[in-house]
This record gives C-alpha cells, structure tokens and sequence, in this order.
C-alpha cells in the first residue's frame, strides 16, 4: 500500500514539471455495491466478481471481450474427443502469479493449480472445501459440475484433462464463468502453514491484469497494474473502486469528476447523461429477460388461448415506458436478441383490448379475478416489479380481469412462486450467466426445472419443447443448435407459458476522458482495456 | 460512589440478557431465508436446502440455538457474516469508527451551536432572536432528516459543488487506517491537504445528523436557563447589581448545565436511529447502513449481534451519562 | 370484576360533583385561554385543522384519483414551471398520477398512522405502568426491567426490526412505531401513579372500599393526564415522522399508497430530475409534523403551568 501512497506523492512532485514519466494513471470506478469478498468461487453476485474474478483471476477459457464467445485464457488451445466427454486443455507457460506482502511465489502457474482449482470446491474431503465455516460453492452447485465432472486428470505439468460424465455443450462456457476462476496452490499451502487461511478470501492472489492492494469496507477498493500480465498490459496505473450505492449520489460523482465510470444509472437520468457533455454513455441490451409467468397448471390459466389473449391485453410498450424510462425493449422471446439463435421470425401478439376481450369470451372466461406477484426488490432486468404490476392491473381492468397484486418478502417470493398450485401470475426474470441459450431455456422452461428445486415458474411442461432443449445439449455443433433453439421458440410462442414483457436496456455513463471500455453481454465490468485521456 | 456504580452495573445485567433474548428471537421469526436468498432465481432443491440449512447451524431447536449463542457470546464469539463470511464483530468493529466519528462531530456541533443560541435566547427572552433562534429550532426538532439531506446534497453538492457527494475522504489520499477515524488518520498520515478533505466530506452527514439534536439542545438550555435565571439566588445577586454577564456566567450557567448535560446524553439513542438514515443517504461506511443492509439480506448473524452491540452501547452510553451527573450533582448519589 | 359501589353515607356527594363539574369547565375555560395567548400554538392548530379537512374531504378536493395514471403525462413539472401540464399543478410523478391528489391523500395516512400509534401507545402504555405503579413489588421491577431492554434500542432501529419481523406494511408499522412508544407512556403513568398514591384523595377512597380497578382507573388516572396528553402529542408527531422514515426505507406503507415517506422513497431516483416529486412530499411531511409539534407546544404550557417557562 505504501507503494501507492508514494506514487502519489511522487506524481503530485513530478506535476511542477520534471522530465519524468507521465504521471500515474488512477481510473476510479464507482461500483454500485461491496464485494462479499475476494475468492470467487464462494460467491454468487456479480459486484464480487467485478472485483475478484475479472481484475485480480484468469480462467482456462475466457469470454472474448464484448461478447459470449469463447477464447483462450490460461489453456493456450484444447481438444474435445470425438464423444464429447473428454476435454484436454494446454496450459500456457510462464504465467507469473502476483505476490503480496505475505507470499513470494516461486513457480509460475501450472496444472496444479487448475486441479486445485476445482477439486477444492467439488471435493468434500479436500482440506480447502470448508476453509472458512459455513462457505458452499454456489455456481459450481448450481451449475451442475459435481455430477457432470467426473475427474480432472494432470497429463503433465502443462497440460490438464477435464472428463465429463455426459456430453455437455455449454461446458466451455460454463467453465470461461467467474467461479471456475484459477487460485494458485502455493498460495494456499503458504497459508495454511502460516495458520490464515482465512486471508485466502481477504488477500486475493491471482494471475490477472490487476494486483489486489487494499480493502475498506464499504468504501474502497485499490488495485494496481500487474506488471508481469501475461496478457496484454493495462493502460492504467492504478485501479480505485469507490463504492456508492445509491444511482444518484454515483452520478453525482460522476459529474463532480470524482470517479471516471459508473453502473447502472436510473433509468430516469440517462437523457440528461447523455445531454451533459462531459459525459458519454455506452448502451448495449442486456442479456436478460422480464416475464410474467401464468401457472400453467391451473384452470382457466391451463389454456393457451386464455393465456394468449391476456398477454394480448397487456400494453407491453407502455411497461417500457413507465417502469423502465424507455431503457428497454418489448419481449417476444424468452432468449433476448442479443443471444445467439434467437428468433427474430417470430411475430409478438399484438395489442388488442378488443380481440383479447373476445377470445377470453369464446374461451368461456367471464368475470376472471387473479393476482400477480410483484417481487419486492429491483433487479437488472426489472425496475420496478410493483409499478409493472400496476400497469397490467389496470390493462386486465380492461378486458374484464380484476387483479390483485400480492407480494412477500423477497427469500419467501422466491420460495413461494415455486410452490406446486400457486395462486396467481408471477413477475420475475432472469439475467444470463455465461451467453448460452441452454442457460435460458433449460434453466426456466424446461420439464426438468417445473419440479421442487427447479425455475420453472409456468410449470410449462411441454414434450417436443424439452425435447428440442435436450437434443440440443447433446449436440457441439452450434448452427445445428441454432436450428433446434430457433424451433423451441416457436413452440413457446404458441403455447404462451408467459408473458414476455422486456429486456431491460443496459447504460453505463463515463466521463468524456474514458476510452477503450467494452461492455459486456453478461454485464460484467472489466478495465484492463480503459485509458484515460490527460 | 462505588457502590452507586457497582448498584448501576447490577441493575444492568438483567436488561443486558434481556436484550440477548430479544435480539436472539426477533431474528428467528423474521420471515425468510437466507438460503433461498443465496439460491436467487435459480431455485434450489429440498436436499441442498437443508444441507445448506445444516451448515448455517439453522437445524437445530430454537432454544439449543440460543444457548449456542449465549455460550459463543461469553467467549466474545459473535458469530460469522453469512454474506461476507466474515465474523461479525470484526466487521463491527471496522465500521463501528465511522459511526463514531459522525456522530461525535454531530454531537459536537449540536453543542456548540444549540448551547450558545439556548443561553442567548434566554437572555434576551422575547426578542427576534429569541423568537427566530426557537422557530427555527422546532422546525429542526420537526425535520424529517432523510429529506433534508437529500436537499443539502442538491444544493451543496449539487448546485454549488462545494462538497463532495458521498464517501469519508478524496480517493487521491490513501494511507494506513491506524484508528479508523479519518480525521485523525489523515492528520497522522501528513499527507498535505488529507485533513481538510476528510473534514470536508464529513460535515455535509454530520450537520443532517447534527439537526434534531441541535434543536433538542437549544430548547431545552434556553428553558433551563430561565428556570434557573427566575431562582432566588440569580434574583439576589442581580438585585445586588451584579452585572448580567456575571450572573450568567457564574450562577445560572452551570446550575442551568446539569439538565443540558443529561439532554446531551440522552441524544445518543436518537443519534444512532439518525445515523441509520444518514448513512444511508450519504453511503457512510458505517454501522447504521451495515444493519439496513443486513436486515435486507436477512444475514441473522449480523443483525443479531449488531442488534445486541448497538443496544449494549446505548446502555454503556446512558450509564456514564448518569455517572457524570452524579459527578456534578452529588446529592443525586444519595437518593 | 367490577369496582364496589361507593358507599352511600359519603356526606354531600351531590355537591361535590357539582363543583367538580364546574372546576372542569373552569379548567377548560383556563386552558383555552393560555393556550389562545400562544400564537405558535394556534398557528398550529389552524395548520392541522386544515389538514384534518384536507384528509376528510380528500374526495371533494383532489382533481384526480391519486393513483390513476396519466400515460401522457409522466414526470410533469408543476402548472408554473415551463413543460407544466393544465390539470396538474404540482404536477406529475414517474407513472403519471397527480401529485397534489397524492399529497392530498397522503394527509389521510398521515393522520390516521399518528392517531392509530398513539391510541396503542398509549392505552397500552397507561395499562402497563398503572399496574407497576399500583402494585409495585416485584410486578413494577419485572415491567420496568421489560421497559428498559425495549428503550436501549434505538427507536427506529426497533422498529425496522420489527417491520422485518412482522412483514413490510402500514399496519405493521405502525404496531411495530406503537411498540416502540409504549414504554415512555408506561414509565409516565408509572411516575404519576406512585406520586398520586400516597395523596390523601387516593387513601379517602381507598377508606371508603374503592377497588383497585375503580381507583387507577377512576380516581388515580385522571389526575395524571397532563403529562401524558403531551406526550401524546410528542407521540404524535414522532409518529409521523418515524412511520415516514420506514417508507421511506421500504418497511413502511407499500406502493402504490400515496403516504408520504413512501412517495419520497419511489421518488428518489428521480432527484436530479424532477425536483418536485423529491420537494413537496418531504415539505408536507415538515408542514404536519411543525404543525403537531407547535401545537403540542401550547398544549405544554397550557396544561402544565409548572412546566411553563414564560
């Protein structure tokens, strides 16, 4: 820490004009909340993996900047044998880990660390599994690696191989995820000899293109170029995440100069971003999706036709309007458009009161109540589930539906939408976690995922639609996946299990001085690329 | 006064686990589930959730859970954060200067401010001062503090830029935390222009924090000071001809101090509900918007024990305010 | 069980009531009076009267329904301000609906949140400090020692445990804010009753048979009231005040109710903005719980002339 002190002091010196070097480049961030803590594979949010997985860790594959494809990390190249079931990947030499006060490596990055890697959180009897009371491995769980890993063989110091149990396409995606982030093993022996393995989640040591140098809770972050990079170097000297919760006291910032970026502005502020000019902002879609799911398993709601002719009623536009400020587009597809093998072909119901009125009529629906769940909290893909509910209250007072919006707590709305003869609609969503449609569809519509412990809140369970998923998944050839996606989603039109309502529209404003910042399809916020302008 | 201490500190224990009782259950019947807060949209299985519950200790009867608890509790173990994994007091503790500093330098200006304008308006009862100093301070008794701060933030830090919008000190100062308040940390540090910054970052919260107190002060001094101004003694000794600025400063001052000293105190329990919306306003780093948040997360441990240190705190707090008025008035020790 | 009837052969019983009757008004008369020469106090009383009104006939005065939506009218500045839309003076939140409808409305929550907390504090609290002063003993140390663990926490922070505990909503703030209060009223009654058991009053009736219930009730309680009707007011105001602040922190009154804190809540985003979706329910807050306090104010003196200070 004293290294940074100095170079601050240094480069206020050096300011008067001495023939030094530029001064010491500090690109503040102000990030939207505290990272629970610095090992990634523990976690889950996406504001700790901004300030673990993507500055400080590498993977063995990585997420191509800018998009969902997948590109060499620390596996320099890899095979898959011809069943789908073997992974070989070839490690890249003399990748330097970072030290820190407390440890000095002495080897360069090699196989044992992938497998500690990944035996630590899928290995019950590995001494790390547990190195803080309590800590699971949520995405490993969640993702399914303990039953699809089947082991995860050293080949020799540089080349490790990962065998599955069954063919799974979306594995290299899985794995380029911020939790399959590659530790060092010597860093852990160092401290599990010195008695503070807690330090492991406190004190990141990683291979990435920034050094962790300090935390204040709740208020700071510090990080500092890699010199040693194995990549390309970052432009910036130092790295600063000031932490501001609150969107308008960031964009105050912002404007006040006092940081260089934000995320997730209000939606109700970006025309006046974009009008200050000062400031600039990237938008981009996000990988995500809002909808309202009906439950499909209880009469009227059991009939495609009632459920098409509410999702006709709803004014889908007017959602974008009021709830997302217009950050947003309307949904006809579960899978938004940035994703590929979306269909755009697809033709989304149209508004129509008068139509929908009539269809509920043929049906024999006559004075429907029902309630929609509005969850309590915000969340990227929805604004503001209660001012939704509100407005679709008063689309089916239209048509002769009354509603009633109910909520609960946000643990209890999740557990509560899951319950087998939910009474009501649910407003929920979902955001991507590694690009693949499969984490879309499979995850939320599936047979599979409509039981105990699943996400399919329709309860839609439709064979040919779950059968497409699964041959898709079996398959490595993306146009031949493209193929069966796009088919599944004409499936889900027609059956309307949901109402899609939108995809919310991501911003991220910064100061005029910022260049080189790519956005992320799967939101995350990565600076070894920015520069700032003098 | 030992024994009037030693009679204070017995009478505290049966609140003291009072309040372990109260913090202990409130949190078992919060509704929800900080597994499923874990599992998100995801969903999660029956088997996983009770090997997660399992691991959190949250199988166990309830009563066992307390006992756990108390028993932890005596060996200074607050348990561990089920967000940050952390232990809990560690994580008070970091946070817990924050807090402090706001509130003493709010505590400071309420003083400073609401004593001198108190005694004022006593004095000149009834004239502009009087009457502009006491509206104003029953419009700060009035203030809903939330919305005040977010207008201070829009007119200083806003409009006129003066101040910085939120944080404890500029990025540009980075040094070791040696106490954990930035004041003195940035003083300690010699870095040029640190102390000023900090400064300049704390009094926007700490006059939003500083409002009801202020307002507390000053009408209860410039009340003391009339009653203790209307006494025969002050009478006396004006009558003798002694000149006002004596008669105040000798006789009514510090006879009219005891209840303010007490009111002062009394100020802390506001101060820490105002910390819980101040912070939460200006993203302070502190112990007010630790709790919000972990209430929000249903992370049990730390409400919890944050519950229990806050109130432990607040005890300890009022204890030595008492022990200080039986200082400055010793006939109370007798009572 | 009911009190035993006075005894009959109390000497000019009928004559006692008489005057007491008189004294009443006699009081009254005397309070009015004190409380007229306040100009604070009546400003006040005139403010919150108004609001009183306001609440009533919410319906008659509001242009609009405080929760339809106007979808083309979103964010609207106020009638005077460039962009203002006719129909919407103070104009218009981030769905459309009309902002003084929603004030207007909002008076109604604000009213209803101090009367119902005060009324649980209240009744509560004279029940619980009626027992620990009347029967002390070990009842009063058990009472006292529940009172004291409620008071050392922070009121709000209580309270927010408590809405957590109980489930965000009105009604659970307010009983979680009534709860909070409670112990102040209790240790008031408390106070009052052991100071008025020893007098002489209270051991004539006793001599005369009164039971225990008629005697806290009857003969110990009114002679307490003072203190407690200001801090009732207090009460009041912090009630106001508090509830509006778990609003404003999501545990109190839930979207798409117009009460004030919420309003301030769901209209922080846009405090850069549009100023008046912040500004004006933040002000109504002020005006009502300035008001209440100002009142409370002239009550003070009024009632208790040993508090008075001019």
């Amino acid at each position: 820490m004293n290294i940074l002190t100095r170079s601050l002091i240094a480069a206020s010196a050096i300011a008067l004009g001495a023939a030094v070097p530029a001064m010491a480049k500090t690109f503040v961030y102000c990030s939207e909340a505290s990272p629970e803590g610095f090992d990634p594979a523990p976690y889950t949010s996406g504001t700790t993996f901004d300030a673990s997985a993507h500055p400080v860790f590498n993977r063995l594959v990585e997420f191509k900047k800018g998009t969902t494809e997948i590109e060499p990390g620390l596996a320099e190249s890899w095979e898959i044998s011809a069943d789908g079931l073997e992974y070989t990947f070839h490690l890249r030499k003399g990748v330097k880990w970072q030290s820190n006060e407390k440890f000095t490596p002495t080897r360069d990055f090699n196989a044992d660390d992938v497998i500690f890697s990944f035996d630590r959180q899928g290995n019950k009897d590995n001494p790390w599994h547990q190195y803080i009371a309590g800590i699971t491995y949520e995405y490993y769980t969640s993702m399914e690696m303990p039953s699809l890993i089947k082991e995860v063989v050293k080949v020799d110091d540089n080349t490790v191989k990962i065998v599955l149990t069954r063919p799974e396409a979306p594995f290299l995606a899985d794995i380029a995820m911020s939790f399959a982030s590659i530790v060092s093993k010597e860093f852990a022996d160092a401290l599990e000899k010195a008695g503070t393995k807690e330090d492991f989640n406190n004190l990141p040591i990683g291979t990435g293109p920034f050094k962790f140098v300090a935390y204040q809770k709740d208020a700071v972050i510090r990080y500092q170029k890699n010199p040693d990079y194995w990549g390309e170097a970052p432009k910036i000297d130092d790295l600063v995440f000031a932490i501001t919760p609150d969107a308008a006291v960031r964009l105050q910032k912002l404007k006040a100069g006092e940081c260089h970026l934000m995320p997730y502005p209000a939606p109700a502020d970006v025309a006046a971003i974009k009008a200050d000019n000062n400031l600039k902002v990237d938008e981009q879609a996000g990988l995500n999706v809002a909808y309202l799911a009906y439950n499909t398993t209880v009469a009227p709601f059991d009939n495609p036709k009632v459920r098409k002719a509410l999702n006709m009623a709803m004014n889908k536009q007017a959602i974008i309007d009021a709830v997302f400020q217009g950050a947003g587009q309307v949904a006809k597809n579960p899978i938004p458009p940035t994703m590929w093998s979306y269909n755009d072909a697809i033709q989304d119901d149209p508004y129509d009161p008068e139509a929908a009125k009539k269809m509920l009529e043929e049906e024999g629906v006559k004075d429907l109540s029902m309630k929609v769940w509005a969850m309590p909290v915000q969340r990227p893909y929805m604004p503001n589930a209660r001012r939704t509910a509100e407005l679709i209250q008063e689309d089916f007072a239209k048509v002769g539906v009354k509603v009633e919006i109910v909520s609960y707590e946000w643990g209890e709305y999740l557990k509560k939408s899951m319950e087998a003869g939910r009474d009501g609609a649910v407003i929920l969503g979902w955001t991507g976690d590694n690009g693949d449609p499969d984490n879309f569809l499979s995850v939320l519509l599936s047979c599979a995922a409509a039981g105990e412990g699943g996400a399919n809140r329709a309860f839609w369970c439709n064979k040919d639609f779950s059968d497409l998923l699964a041959k898709a998944k079996q398959s490595s050839d993306v146009a031949e996946r493209t193929k069966l996606y796009e088919e599944a989603q004409v499936i889900f039109k027609d059956q309307a299990p949901w109402a899609t309502l939108g995809h919310s529209t991501q911003y991220v404003p910064m100061s005029n001085k910022v260049s080189g910042f790519v956005m992320s399809p799967l939101g995350d916020f990565t600076f070894e690329t920015v520069d700032i302008a003098e | 006064m030992f024994r009037f201490l030693l009679g204070k500190l017995l009478y505290l224990v049966p609140t003291f686990l009072g309040i372990t009782i109260i913090a202990f259950s409130f949190v078992r019947v919060l509704p929800g589930d900080p597994v499923l807060l874990m599992a998100g949209e995801r969903g999660i299985t029956p088997e996983r959730h009770a090997e997660l519950s399992a691991q959190l200790g949250f199988d166990k009867p309830v009563w066992a859970q307390y006992f756990d608890f108390l028993g932890r509790l005596m060996q200074g173990d607050f348990g561990n954060s089920i967000v940050t994994k952390k232990p809990v007091l560690a994580e008070f503790l970091t946070l817990f200067p924050a807090t402090v500093e706001l509130g003493l330098v709010a505590i400071l200006i309420a003083t400073l401010v609401g004593v001198p304008v108190g005694v004022l308006a006593a004095i000149k009862r009834g004239s502009w001062f009087d009457q502009i100093s006491m509206t104003g301070a029953l419009v700060g008794f009035s203030m809903p503090i939330f919305w005040w701060g977010l207008l201070l933030i829009i007119f200083f830090s806003g409009i006129l830029q003066w101040t910085p919008v939120s944080g404890r000190i500029s990025l540009l100062y980075f040094f070791p935390q040696v106490t954990g308040f930035m004041l003195i940390d940035s003083l300690l540090s010699g870095q040029k222009g640190a102390f000023l910054s900090a400064a300049q970052h704390l009094i926007l919260p700490a006059v939003v924090l500083a409002t009801i107190p202020l307002a507390v002060i000053a009408r209860q001094t410039r009340s003391a000071m009339l009653e203790v101004m209307g006494e025969d003694y002050v009478r006396t000794a004006k009558a003798k001809g002694m000149p006002t600025r004596r008669v105040v400063g000798v006789h009514a001052l510090r006879n009219a101090m005891i209840p303010v000293i007490t009111t002062i105190g009394l100020q802390i329990g506001v101060l820490m509900a105002g910390a819980i919306l101040t912070e939460t306003i200006f993203s302070w780093p502190g112990i007010g918007k630790w709790m919000i948040d972990s209430i929000s997360r249903r992370d049990y441990p730390v409400v919890q024990s944050g519950l229990l240190l806050i109130a432990a705190l607040v005890m300890v707090v009022n204890l030595l305010v008492d022990l200080t008025y039986g200082l400055i008035n010793p006939r109370i020790r007798h009572k | 069980m009911t009190a035993a009837p006075a005894p009959q052969g109390v000497t000019a019983e009928p004559v006692v009531r008489l005057s007491d009757a008189a004294i009443r008004r006699r009081m009254l008369a005397d309070f009015w009076f004190h409380f007229r020469q306040n100009r604070g106090a009546v400003i006040g009383l005139v403010v919150f009267v108004l609001m009183v009104l306001a609440a009533v006939f919410a319906p008659l005065l509001a242009p609009h329904d405080p929760t339809q939506q106007f979808r083309d009218a979103l964010l609207a500045p106020p009638i005077w301000q460039e962009g203002g839309k006719p129909g919407f003076l103070l104009g218009t939140d981030a769905v459309g609906r009309d902002m003084l409808s929603r004030l207007i409305y909002g008076a109604q929550y604000s009213l209803f949140i101090g009367v119902v907390v005060v009324a649980i504090a209240l009744i509560g609290g004279i029940i619980i400090g009626l027992l620990a002063g009347f029967f002390g003993g070990w009842v009063d140390a058990v009472i006292m020692r529940v009172m004291d663990v409620v008071l050392a926490f922070p009121s709000l922070l209580l309270a927010l445990v408590l809405v957590a505990v109980l489930g965000p909503g009105l009604t659970n703030a307010m009983i979680a804010i009534a709860i909070v209060y409670q112990p102040h009223f209790a240790r008031l009654t408390r106070a009052a009753v052991m100071g008025e058991k020893a007098r002489e009053y209270v051991t004539a009736a006793k001599m005369a048979g009164a039971g225990p219930l008629r005697l806290m009730f009857k003969t110990i309680l009114p002679n307490c009231l003072a203190p407690l009707i200001v801090q009732a007011t207090l009460s009041f105001s912090s009630a106001v005040l508090d509830s509006a602040a778990l609003g404003f922190l999501g545990m109190g009154a839930q979207p798409p109710a117009s009460e004030w804190g919420t309003m301030l809540a769901e209209a922080r985003e846009f405090i850069l903005r549009a100023w008046w979706v912040v500004t004006f329910p933040g002000l109504a807050i002020l005006i009502s719980v300035l008001a209440i306090n100002l009142m409370g104010d002239g009550l003070r003196d009024a009632l208790d002339p040993k508090l008075k200070r001019s």
